[in-house]
């Protein structure tokens, strides 16, 4: 039992990851809202990015930024998922502002949010 | 008789009957959805529909339990969390970090590698935010297609709001703090090559600082020395610039040409080459997509 719990606190930062991206996943499918899908999709960017850089981390070192002159690699922690994170936020950022945008149409022309509510109008208009 | 108006006036209100305008310098859109009446009245679900709705719930739980619990076991059989020895630390990492300033010229190995090594990464991001900002802009522009003669009469009572209305406390404050943004905006964007920052961050600072001006004196305001022409021409402008320096580099480093452009001593401000430059393309292009974003959905004009 001490041994699951000492795993578990040491993968905290990749397990609150996880758990977000569920908790993201989940209000995407079951939310009706569309602005509140959109919050869930961010939730879950947000997990990636935690995820992302918790895999960077290493213990007792340093974020890369050389002091000193001091170039050895074992005294900083790894660069790369901090540049993958930055991509990430980029592009959430974009995405975020294009649904956004895409909810604001919808809700000029149909008067609401509701995704069951579009969908019913959309029918109705079809036919 | 002046008490005896006020209660009058708030026995109105505590009836519900209140007066037409409460607040004279804000108002509450009230959009009133062309097809109201079908989409709130007593719709009777067909029994299937039903079905298919608590099936489909389930369904996204269930699916949703599964997925995250493959996901926790996968975490649990990860690499330790914090060790030296994982597999991402590898020999890319260390050649980042322990030729970086050498060869980069950065004394923050992030910025030497997305602007250097990963340059083109980097241009691929401030073009997806350019193209972002040009989505939103076919979405949301307001122009003779996409504006009714309502809106319109709104947007002007808008105006003539914005115009008017005038919140001295925070117009004070404002001038005193946007200012401050902006030399911090510039401080970041500026240092990128050797302190955390860099031209993400230090753009998104400015653009928030452009950001709460236009909120607080006003779009118009902001369109004297903002507006889609100068939107237009920075945007372009620095991509344009960030393709081109970083097509030279390539060129010469493909070729094994000297590049002609000096590194500088690591630790200045004029060094590394042509991270500084590159830092300010990508600033301006954030600061100017965060406050078109803003600009677009408050507006639907820059």
């Amino acid at each position: 039992m001490s041994d699951f719990l000492q795993t578990v606190v040491t993968f905290r930062f990749e397990i609150a990851a996880v758990i977000l991206f569920g908790i993201g996943f989940m209000n995407l499918l079951l939310q009706k809202n569309l602005i509140r899908k959109i919050i869930s999709f961010n939730i879950m960017d947000s997990s990636i990015f935690l995820f992302l850089a918790s895999q960077g981390f290493i213990d007792g070192r340093v974020a890369p930024i050389i002091v000193n002159g001091v170039t050895d690699a074992s005294n900083y922690i790894n660069p790369i998922p901090t540049g993958l994170v930055l991509t990430g936020i980029v592009v959430s950022v974009s995405v975020s502002a294009f649904f956004l945008a895409l909810v604001h149409r919808l809700y000029k022309k149909y008067g609401t949010v509701e995704f069951d509510e579009i969908i019913m109008l959309a029918k109705k208009e079809a036919e | 008789m002046g008490t005896n108006k006020q209660r009058s006036r708030f026995i109105d209100w505590v009836n519900g009957d209140t007066p037409e305008k409460i607040h004279e310098y804000s108002y509450v859109k009230k959009t009133i959805p062309s097809h109201t009446e079908q989409a709130h009245e007593e719709v009777i679900t067909p029994k299937k529909a039903r079905l298919f709705d608590i099936g489909y719930r389930i369904t996204a739980v269930a699916v949703c339990l599964v997925v995250v619990s493959v996901l926790l076991y996968t975490v649990f059989n990860l690499p330790l969390f914090g060790s030296p020895n994982n597999p991402a630390s590898n020999e890319v990492v260390e050649r980042y970090v322990e030729k970086g300033l050498e060869e980069t010229g950065a004394v923050n190995a992030v910025a030497g590698m997305i602007l250097d090594y990963r340059a083109f990464d980097t241009f691929g991001e401030s073009s997806v935010l350019f193209i972002a900002v040009g989505c939103v802009m076919m979405l949301l522009l307001r122009d003779k297609n996409n504006i009714s003669a309502e809106e319109d009469a709104l947007a002007e009572k808008e105006r003539i709001i914005e115009k008017e209305v005038k919140d001295p406390i925070l117009q004070k404050i404002v001038l005193v703090v946007t200012p401050c943004i902006f030399m911090f905006g510039i401080y970041v964007v500026l240092n990128g090559h050797l302190s955390p920052g860099g031209g993400f961050s230090g753009g998104a600072i400015m653009g928030a600082g452009l950001i709460l001006f236009a909120a607080s004196f006003g779009t118009n305001s902001v369109q004297r020395i903002f507006n889609m022409k100068t939107f237009r021409g920075i945007t372009t402008i620095a991509l344009m610039c960030y393709a081109l320096s970083k097509a030279y580099s390539f060129f010469t480093g493909a070729n094994g040409l000297e590049t002609g452009i000096p590194l500088g001593i690591p630790g200045a401000i004029l060094s590394s080459g042509l991270i500084l430059v590159l830092d300010i393309c990508v600033g301006l292009i954030v600061a100017c997509t965060m406050y078109g974003f803003y600009s677009l959905f408050v507006r639907g004009e820059i």
